[in-house]
């Protein structure tokens, strides 16, 4: 499979939460705002990537039998690896990143990376696949969070600093002053409410474009799945 | 025999099911080893900041390691001592309130006339950009306890204004504010009571 494929396949047609449902439960649970969302996108890009790249390694040992076992395993251990290192030597960071890291061994994308990717995959291909499904993992939480944010509270990326650093507080936008909040949004019936709609709008983007392709090119295209 | 053959087989499949998590406890082993201490200390680290910002005075003792147990109803509580020349000057210690999400860890910091010098939050699990208001570093709610004590506001007025107080709870959220406005009075409570024993100014308690 062309790099080229792997990245439009992280990052659009198959994205984690969009395409495949998956990892549903920690993107409701986190994306209240975007810096939340963004948080828990980075650390699980991080684990999706060493996971992938460990599991194609070790892909000619394991036994298909056995394989389930074996990779959750290996998984539940790396992230209690990561989870253990920040925690002693990037402490800072940890604070701030702590709560997501637990939630990663939850979700179920790394899984299904391992099961439908790493394990028929070469370890580049793998590695790139990681990082582009976890890119296309944080831009989509980003975006439900980023809409949750602005309609919840009326600001976007609040608190970015204590995640990014000082550096980052230009990030930090109030759009409606004086907004007194729509609590609905802030709730998890708004994380469902706005992964609803998101989802609608990817749907009819591909649909509009795959008619524009089969005008264009006045060869009949099978539907996107 | 070739790799594939002998991935079927049931004896492989076992042996490799071992080895996995024979290598996997090792390395979580490892680690947990070669991380502990750091951790420790990082923890030991993050105590003593929060230990020092409700404790903004000087103090030429250390800490972490002068402290005592005293009963209160939510059990055994660390009470640690500040002290300047040998007097405790303020205590700190740790109180727990119930949000809407959990136990709300708060410590606070009480001189020895009972008078607040602060109240942080340790852990909460209140919903973000709602309750985590409670949280200095997004709100300055917490501030308004500086300086308060059990007869400023008088008892009847330590509760948020929309039941009768005098602190403000945060529009959609009254629950999280309420529980941690409570904790802070037990705590004050608890101060007012065993305030002989904690300040060390009873016989059984020089050890």
């Amino acid at each position: 499979m062309s790099y080229a494929r792997i990245a439009k396949d992280g990052l659009w047609d198959n994205n984690v939460v969009f395409s495949q449902m998956l990892a549903l439960c920690p993107t409701l649970a986190v994306t209240g705002s975007a810096t939340n969302g963004l948080g828990m996108g980075l650390a699980t890009t991080a684990v999706l990537v060493a996971s992938n790249m460990l599991i194609s390694a070790v892909r000619h040992l394991v036994s298909d039998e056995v394989r389930i076992p074996v990779y959750i395993v290996l998984i539940a251990t790396l992230v209690t690896l990561v989870d253990m290192s920040l925690n002693a030597w990037a402490h800072e960071l940890y604070k701030v990143l702590g709560l997501f890291i637990a939630l990663i061994v939850v979700n179920c994308a790394i899984l299904g990376r391992a099961e439908s990717f790493a394990s028929k995959s070469t370890v580049a291909e793998s590695a790139v696949d990681g990082v582009m499904m976890g890119l296309g993992f944080t831009a989509a939480l980003v975006a439900i969070g980023g809409v949750r944010e602005i309609i919840g509270s009326g600001t976007l990326f609040a608190n970015a600093h204590l995640l990014l650093g000082a550096h980052f507080a230009f990030l930090e936008l109030t759009l409606i002053p004086g907004y007194r909040g729509y609590l609905l949004m802030i709730l998890p019936p708004g994380g469902f409410l706005v992964v609803g709609f998101l989802l609608a709008a990817k749907r009819m983007l591909d649909r509009r474009r795959a008619a524009r392709a089969e005008l264009d090119m006045a060869v009949p295209q099978p539907a996107a799945g | 025999m070739n790799l594939a053959a002998l991935r079927a087989k049931l004896s492989y499949q076992t042996l490799l099911l071992g080895s996995v998590v024979l290598l996997t406890s090792g390395a979580l082993a490892l680690a947990s080893r070669t991380t502990g201490d750091d951790i420790q200390a990082a923890a030991a680290r993050d105590l003593k900041q929060s230990l020092s910002q409700v404790l903004p005075g000087q103090y030429d003792n250390d800490l972490l390691h002068d402290t005592i147990q005293i009963a209160s109803p939510d059990g055994d509580v660390t009470v640690y001592r500040a002290r300047r020349a040998g007097r405790v000057e303020a205590v700190v210690f740790q109180t727990v309130g119930h949000g809407y999400g959990g136990a709300i860890v708060c410590v606070m910091g009480v001189t020895r006339d009972g008078t607040l010098l602060g109240v942080r939050i340790l852990s909460h699990k209140e919903t973000p950009g709602l309750g985590d208001k409670i949280e200095p570093a997004k709100s300055r709610w917490i501030y308004a306890f500086d300086g308060k004590s059990l007869g400023d506001p008088s008892p009847d007025k330590w509760a948020v204004k929309k039941d009768g107080g005098v602190f403000d709870q945060f529009s959609g959220a009254t629950i999280t504010p309420r529980g941690v406005v409570r904790a802070v009075k037990r705590g004050l409570e608890f101060f007012a009571r065993d305030k002989a024993r904690m300040l060390g100014e009873m016989k059984e308690d020089q050890t």
